[in-house]
């Protein structure tokens, strides 16, 4: 890239207001998870009873859980597991879901149908529903729950790549490199991915946010992360029958997701923009 | 046209049938016996293999899913195996909760979208269009079985305006209905809402800027004129397809949103029933939610061609 070019696409982030604050929250969770692995205010794995349903004070920022845990520390730490559920689930549905949109626009005919078809299937089934079978069949866990999501998100960028992946092959330079005889592998790598890039991370920026969402309701449900491991959904869960005493620890894990999701959302509209300008334009 | 509509029934037919043969293979790799889970870890050998009999868990595979089907086919959804009364009986009293309920919401979420969504369009770039925005990109953010705790703390616990949750049974009547639900349809609404209201603004600017409208309006047609002979009819399509997406996000949504409210609706039926092994309870309940996306889609294609009948020479 030359210098003028990444000055004006560094300018570009700096333009964009979503980019720019989205940017800043998801910064902010991931240095929050990296922090948590080494260290973290109050204690989040002992149970210190005497300690329990303390009101926030210097020591406890947040307060302590009925278990006597620090919630700033169990916050902390949940944005480890909402990192990592999101990173997963979305490589899963990355590289399977890219992977046959691309086969699908390369190969055309019956391959197209096919993968086209399953995925229309897929979508008869709603995603939490389909996600509490999988964990069903597979037991609940955080493992199993992340591999649910993740199988979802398959279809979803199979049918976004194979359509942009479409509009790239009726291109003149596509058929420029087929006419001078390179195979549809190499076309596919060359030109038709490095052109969709921009529209499949926006996407998955979005997944992203859908796979904390998705993690944070099976967890809630009881059905993702287990014990001891802090998740903000099963915080929430844990909250809620203390709802009517401590009203606040239902408060701060769902606030967690909230911003999360909300940085991740302002984030890919921020790339969205930065990235394809002619889809910002338009709107 | 009609050519159109026999193709997309049959699909409609198709995916119905596929549904029905992935929900009966995932039932069948589903670990957990339903015999055992009914009698206990501590019943004899002989006592599990009987009530399989009875059950009819010892024929095979193939005999079972084609009786489920020539049985639904027939109206007849068998009896649950963990509470011995037909499927039906269960799934009555839950499609009366869960069903005026994913209207509620829906009607509540249409509302919001319509109003927030033509506001902003109207004030497009204004302070009210960004704030507007701003606060339906929070909306988007917030998970509803959160927002739903928050509301009960809020209307339930402290103002004492509505009941935390379960539902009462229509007999206690309309009133008492409506407002063990109105707090479930603020939840399920509000994200959907928020998400339509983003669609509806976008999908009005977007036709605001074609040329007809540029015509009408230099005709002397006034805006609001303009508005409700050409605007909102071209803006639907993209509006509608979202709603008929949501409807299905609606009626999985319910699963979280019941749990949250304690309500005996589907989404808590299928969540009992799995951990149950009442197998023969998901597998109907799951095909009944699975048949109406594909029929809400159905129609969401059928509404396509009465709302612009550009669309219908075309194969859609």
């Amino acid at each position: 890239m030359s210098n003028t070019a990444s000055n004006s696409f560094i300018s570009r982030c700096a333009k964009s207001r979503s980019f720019v604050i989205g940017g800043t929250i998801t910064g902010f969770l991931l240095v929050c998870a990296i922090v948590s692995l080494f260290w973290t205010p109050g204690t989040v794995y002992d149970i210190v009873i005497k300690d329990r349903f303390l009101t926030p004070s210097a020591d406890h920022l947040l307060g302590t859980d009925q278990f006597g845990r620090d919630v700033l520390s169990m916050l902390m730490t949940g944005t480890q597991n909402s990192i990592t559920v999101g990173i997963v689930a979305v490589s899963i549905g990355l590289f399977a879901g890219v992977g046959l949109g691309l086969l699908a626009a390369a190969r055309k005919g019956w391959t197209e149908e096919l993968i086209m078809r399953l995925s229309d299937f897929s979508f008869a089934f709603p995603a939490i529903l389909s996600a509490i079978m999988i964990t069903a069949i597979l037991g609940p866990g955080g493992v199993n729950s992340i591999i649910a999501i993740g199988i979802y998100n398959i279809p979803v960028f199979a049918r976004l790549t194979r359509g942009s992946a479409n509009a790239i092959w009726a291109r003149e330079y596509v058929m420029a490199a087929r006419a001078s005889g390179k195979n549809k592998l190499s076309i596919t790598l060359e030109h038709v991915l490095p052109n969709i890039l921009s529209i499949i991370i926006v996407q998955a920026t979005i997944q992203f946010a859908l796979a904390i969402l998705a993690e944070a309701a099976l967890s809630y449900l009881g059905l993702g992360t287990q014990p001891p491991h802090p998740s903000w959904g099963r915080m929430l869960n844990e909250a809620q029958t203390l709802m009517f005493l401590h009203p606040m620890q239902a408060v701060y894990p769902g606030a967690a997701i909230a911003l999360a999701v909300f940085g991740l959302n302002l984030l890919g509209d921020g790339l969205r923009d930065i990235l394809d300008p002619r889809l910002s334009r338009k709107r | 046209m009609s050519v159109f509509f026999a193709k997309r029934f049959l699909t409609l037919l198709a995916t119905l049938v596929g549904a029905s043969v992935v929900i009966f293979t995932v039932m069948e790799i589903l670990p957990g016996d339903p015999a055992l889970v009914i009698l206990g870890v501590d019943a004899s050998e002989d006592a599990i293999q009987a009530l399989t009999k009875e059950l009819g868990l010892d024929k095979s595979a193939v005999e079972r899913y084609f009786g489920w089907i020539f049985g639904l086919l027939q109206g007849e959804l068998g009896n649950s195996y963990a509470y011995k009364v037909p499927v039906w009986e269960l799934v009555e009293g839950a499609l009366k909760i869960t069903v005026p309920l994913a209207i509620m919401s829906m009607i509540l979420s249409v509302t919001l979208a319509l109003v927030i969504g033509l506001y902003a369009a109207a004030n497009h770039n204004k302070t009210s269009d960004i704030t507007l925005m701003g606060f339906s990109q929070l909306g988007i953010s917030v998970p509803n079985f959160w927002l739903a705790v928050l509301l009960i703390i809020f209307f339930a616990v402290n103002l004492r305006w509505l009941p935390p949750g379960g539902f009462p049974g229509w007999e206690a009547g309309f009133w008492a209905c409506f407002k063990a639900l109105l707090l479930p349809a603020i939840a399920l609404a509000t994200v959907q809402g928020a998400i339509l209201a983003r669609i509806t603004r976008s999908s009005v600017l977007e036709v605001y800027r074609e040329d007809y409208v540029r015509t009408a309006r230099a005709k002397g047609l006034s805006r609001r004129a303009t508005l409700w002979l050409h605007v909102l009819r071209n803006a639907m399509i993209p509006v509608l397809t979202v709603m008929g997406l949501q409807f299905a996000n609606l009626l999985a949504g319910t699963v979280v949103i019941e749990n949250v409210f304690h309500l005996p609706g589907l989404g808590s039926t299928v969540l009992k029933a799995i951990n149950n092994r009442d197998t023969i309870v998901v597998e109907n309940v799951v095909l009944m939610l699975a048949g109406m996306v594909v029929v809400t889609n159905f129609v969401v294609d059928l509404l396509y061609a009465v709302i612009d009948p550009r669309l219908k020479a075309h194969d859609l």
